[in-house]
């Protein structure tokens, strides 16, 4: 049971309720997270952009976001669950890039804290030909996750236990992205 | 030095708003809700969330700034001081205190809140939505104190600075000036 009253709580996990319980806030979430993750207008594909929240979200200890982001970089790298695994418990040695490792490295120090960033890492993603943009972006998105994820277990949010129920929303998330989420549009009795 | 180019006369995360304006758009329209809409916790206690939340990630840029808005707000300076060192010293309502301890975990993590805490602040009267809009406001500083420092965005050494952006922050809200920028350059 989350902390506060939340409405339809046993149908809508995580963050599910709690957009449900604040329209209003869920509202610009929902659009960050769109221009974060899933518009295209950006050198890293979505998929790469949702391996960044999954990673951070596990180093969170946030299960919820961890396997509704790992579905969803599942869905976009038609991975069978391998990558995204390799990522959650040891990144240097999955079978990414360079310039995703040396972003991961950055997202890892940011969810520590935004002063455990050092320059030699920006240096080392710069040197595996990563951008301005997509520094800033990894930055952003690993922040983003702090709060999500913060967010989802500082209110107490019951989680889906079974990794199989978060597939059907990764695949929801590549189709439709998350602009016009509606969570209790998603209730099926 | 910023880790990435950023606008000269923008520091702290002016800068990075304007740098990113997509992404600065629903970051600015939640920060607008939940610190200036309609809410039963005033404008000045929701800073103090913003105050408590920076301070314990010691970022400096957004202690300060906040600091310096709640203090307009609050038309003290002496309740941010000490709710850094100690909140149950401070001179607020029973309920404050337990939302800023509330705050106060969820800066280390989500699942640092405890029922116990949650309890505290529902027996001193805060409502559902007084603690959601607590660990959300938590929530959102833990994303700024990251982005801000995260991309080593300037600091200004100047106490001015704070002065002037606490104002700006009291007056004008989070919402980009209808103007801009621009008319910072040389200042």
């Amino acid at each position: 049971m989350a902390y506060i009253t939340l409405p339809e709580e046993d149908l809508l996990p995580g963050i599910r309720g709690l957009m449900a319980f604040s329209p209003e806030t869920s509202k610009p979430l929902n659009a960050l997270a769109q221009v974060l993750l899933h518009d295209t207008d950006n050198t890293l594909s979505p998929g790469e952009r949702e391996m960044i929240a999954t990673f951070v979200s596990s180093e969170n200890d946030c299960m919820f976001c961890k396997s509704v982001h790992g579905a969803a970089t599942r869905c976009y790298l038609e991975d069978d669950g391998t990558i995204v695994n390799q990522v959650m418990y040891n990144f240097q040695e999955a079978a990414i890039s360079d310039k995703m490792k040396a972003l991961l490295s950055i997202a890892q120090s940011v969810q520590k804290g935004g002063k455990h960033v050092k320059t030699g890492q920006i240096e080392k993603a710069r040197e595996e030909g990563a951008t301005d943009k997509e520094i800033h972006d990894t930055v952003l998105i690993a922040a983003a996750f702090c709060m999500f994820n913060r967010y989802v277990d500082g209110l107490g949010t019951w989680a889906p236990d079974n990794p199989a129920a978060y597939l059907p929303r990764g695949i929801k998330i590549k189709e439709e992205g998350y602009a016009n989420y509606d969570p209790m549009k998603t209730i099926v009795r | 030095m910023p880790h990435i180019p950023l606008p000269e006369h923008l520091p702290g995360i002016t800068g990075l708003l304007e740098y990113s304006q997509d992404t600065a758009q629903p970051i600015r329209e939640l920060t607008q809700f939940l610190l200036r809409g309609e809410n039963t916790l005033s404008a000045g206690e929701r800073e103090l969330i913003a105050t408590i939340v920076s301070h314990n990630n010691e970022c400096k840029f957004c202690t300060s700034a906040h600091t310096a808005a709640a203090d307009l707000l609050l038309g003290e300076s002496k309740t941010c001081k000490i709710i850094k060192q100690d909140i149950d010293k401070a001179e607020i309502s029973e309920k404050m205190k337990a939302l800023l301890k509330i705050a106060k975990m969820v800066q280390k993590s989500g699942k640092s809140v405890t029922k116990e805490a949650i309890e505290l602040a529902k027996n001193n009267g805060a409502t559902d939505l007084e603690i959601h809009d607590t660990v959300l406001i938590a929530g959102l500083f833990c994303l700024y104190n990251r982005y801000v420092d995260g991309l080593a965005s300037v600091t200004p050494a100047d106490p001015g600075f704070y002065e002037y952006l606490g104002e700006r922050i009291v007056n004008h809200g989070y919402n980009r000036l209808p103007q801009g920028y621009d008319h910072l350059k040389n200042k």
